[in-house]
């Protein structure tokens, strides 16, 4: 019998690679995110005091500088995964995608 | 339909003058506002006049249901991570963050993060595997294996349960505040934002809408850019001046430097921070945004660029909110003061600034640069309100037509035209009744209304959404009865919280059955284990033929092939 259009894809070894990669960069980067973010509240929550230590013999505390790095830490992460997604990941899918009208 | 579009406008600029001899008539009783209102009031209408010429521009090029639904996916991944922005950085972030970094410093930078960080998870979860799945709405991403019609229903009952819990905190908001910066009835300022938002939907649909939402994300990232420029300039863009400055004048002092009293109970800020985190990815509004783009890829590209944008306004919000302690609150011009016998004048710093404390943002505009940027930002902050409301009124028109009549009513048997005009009908219905609501809940406090739209979204559309693209073994059974427990949950234990029970339903406090501030911690859990549970004790025909169609589905989600593209246009 022959095989699905479906069959052929997921049996596609560039098919196989594409997803294994991609996931498991994709729950990483969730896992990232999630600690980030979790791990600020819990510190927020847990060690006010370490939040409001002065940088030096300023008024600005440490609290900021992590506060914004949590912020620029979420564009990071997004642009990290583009990156790579736009090259690697958009490579194997178009070898996939020709390998299916073959 | 251009006819139609101008007796709209004409219709909306008669509201308009209406309007102005209202604010006139409450000017010559209150001079002071004068100097302030008309430059709001005029740039408002040139905002309005150009988004109703962009409306029938795009009227007359919405001819087909993928036009109307989705600007039939012409939309660039850099137009369409501004529009996000826009759809996304509402009235409340912009005024209300930097309103708490007023009052209480270093909390609203706390606040605001957790606004932030549900973004990169849609884009490493959700946003290219939605692309590549779904044509205009979630649901048809949730039902592509599963039964059409049960699903469909489920999603779109989730989707018109966020916008209204959405709409009401807009359209209350939106009427509290045009009423401060325009001096203009609460009535007036609801039924306008109500009439503008129908215009917008019902005769551009999602081509007018996006346009909406890229002027409104330029608007107000520019104004607050310049705000915040200004603040940075006057401290030699010395960050450190600006904080010593601030604390010395802030009557918490150095408190204003470290976190406060925002997270006092974990479990309560877990709950909020995962609704927000998860909730964000459930917005069906916003996850309609990712089928106006081509493809996979620029709907990727739309999610960095829009949490690029909303990053950086987040930013801003901070500084704009430290600019107005510095600038504000040794200005007795921006307080109700008391003048005591001595002839001292006295204020409470905190309490006592004109308008409350949504305000700080507004004052600081005038502050920095005068009467005409203030009229600047009010508009922006209207212009905010009308681009919010504007994609949530089309994400519920569209539940409607293409969800609940074509899948659920007509059961397929209908046509594209009949769907489109089920939808500009029901974008008319959502508005009136948006207005209503808006009086309805005027004098009730709907803080509490965007938690629960956040908890409703992340125990109902986004349990549903993630088991259905990434479990195989997820039935119709087992999403259904998930999503419903997620989507009751929510709301019940919202409603016997503290927030609503004790300070909104009036009710001695300690009563409240449910301990923390929002349910999504608990609301989430009951939606994945009734998916799970339900999923894995179906034993029917139906779920093997489910499970069997997941192959399919996942070749078409992780490649885009078979993928609806652009239309040309």
């Amino acid at each position: 019998m022959a095989q699905s259009p479906t069959e052929r894809i997921s049996q596609n070894p560039h098919f196989r690679e594409l997803v294994s990669k991609r996931s498991r960069f994709a729950w990483t980067l969730t896992l990232c995110m999630l600690a980030v973010y979790f791990g600020f509240i819990l510190l927020v929550a847990f060690g006010k005091g370490f939040l409001g230590t002065p940088i030096g013999s300023g008024v600005t505390t440490i609290g900021i500088p992590i506060g914004i790095a949590v912020i620029v830490s979420a564009f990071l992460l997004t642009g990290i995964y583009v990156r790579r997604a736009n090259t690697e990941f958009d490579a194997l899918t178009e070898k996939i995608k020709k390998e299916a009208v073959k | 339909m251009n006819r139609l579009v101008l007796a709209a406008s004409t219709a909306i600029a008669a509201m308009g003058i209406s309007v102005v001899t209202t604010v006139a008539a409450t000017i010559e009783g209150d001079v002071a506002k004068q100097a302030t209102n008309w430059p709001a009031i005029g740039m408002f209408f040139v905002f309005v006049l150009l988004t109703l010429g962009i409306t029938k521009w795009a009227a007359a090029q919405t001819k087909s249901a993928a036009q109307f639904y989705s600007a039939g996916g012409g939309i660039t991944g850099f137009q369409n991570g501004l529009a996000i922005a826009g759809d996304y950085m509402s009235a409340a972030s912009f005024l209300g963050i930097s309103g708490l970094v007023f009052t209480s410093g270093y909390d609203g930078l706390i606040f605001s993060v957790g606004w932030l960080v549900g973004w990169p998870i849609i884009l490493f979860l959700i946003a290219e595997r939605l692309r590549n799945l779904g044509k205009y709405t979630f649901a048809d991403v949730a039902s592509f294996r599963l039964e059409q019609a049960p699903i469909r229903k489920l999603s779109a009952i989730g989707t018109l349960a966020v916008v209204a819990f959405y709409l009401i905190a807009q359209m209350v908001g939106a009427g509290k505040l045009i009423q401060l910066l325009f001096g203009m009835d609460y009535g007036y300022a609801v039924i306008i934002v109500g009439a503008l938002m129908i215009v917008y939907v019902a005769f551009g649909g999602m081509v007018a809408t996006t346009w909406v939402q890229i002027i409104k994300a330029v608007m107000l990232l520019g104004g607050a850019t310049v705000m915040a420029l200004m603040v940075l300039f006057h401290f030699g863009f010395n960050p450190e001046a600006l904080f010593r400055t601030a604390t010395e004048i802030h009557p918490k002092g150095g408190a204003i430097m470290s976190p406060g009293g925002l997270v006092t109970d974990p479990v309560s800020a877990i709950s909020l921070g995962l609704a927000l985190m998860f909730g964000t990815a459930g917005l069906p509004h916003i996850l309609m945004r990712f089928f106006t783009v081509s493809d996979a890829k620029a709907a990727r590209k739309s999610v960095f660029y829009a949490t690029g944008f909303i990053g950086y306004f987040y930013i801003l919000t901070f500084i704009i909110g430290f600019g107005a302690i510095t600038f504000l609150m040794n200005d007795p011009a921006f307080y109700k003061t008391i003048v005591s016998a001595e002839g001292v004048t006295n204020y409470d710093k905190i309490k006592d600034i004109l308008g409350g404390t949504n305000m700080p943002a507004i004052h600081l505009a005038k502050a920095v640069l005068g009467s005409y940027f203030l009229g600047f930002i009010s508009a922006v902050a209207f212009a905010t309100i009308l681009a919010v409301v504007a994609g949530l009124t089309l994400a519920g028109a569209t539940a409607i037509s293409h969800d609940l009549y074509a899948s659920v009513i007509a059961k397929g048997h209908t046509d594209e035209a009949k769907e489109v005009r089920i939808s500009k009908i029901s974008a008319v219905i959502i508005g009136i009744v948006a207005i209503a609501l808006g009086y309805v809940f005027e004098t009730i406090n709907v803080a509490f209304m965007v938690g629960l739209a956040f908890a409703v979204a992340a125990s109902c559309n986004f349990p549903i959404l993630l088991t259905t693209t990434f479990w195989k073994g997820t039935t119709s059974r087992g999403a259904q009865i998930g999503g419903y427990l997620g989507l009751a949950s929510s709301v019940l234990l919202t409603i016997v919280s503290p927030g609503v029970w004790e300070a909104t339903l009036g009710f001695e406090k300690g009563t409240a059955l449910f301990p923390y501030s929002n349910p999504a911690l608990f609301s989430m859990t009951i939606a994945f284990l009734g998916i799970w549970l339900g999923s894995v004790t179906d034993k029917s025909k139906t779920a093997t033929r489910e499970k069997a169609g997941y192959d399919a589905q996942y070749v078409r989600s992780e490649t885009g092939i078979g993928a609806a593209g652009a239309v040309s246009h």
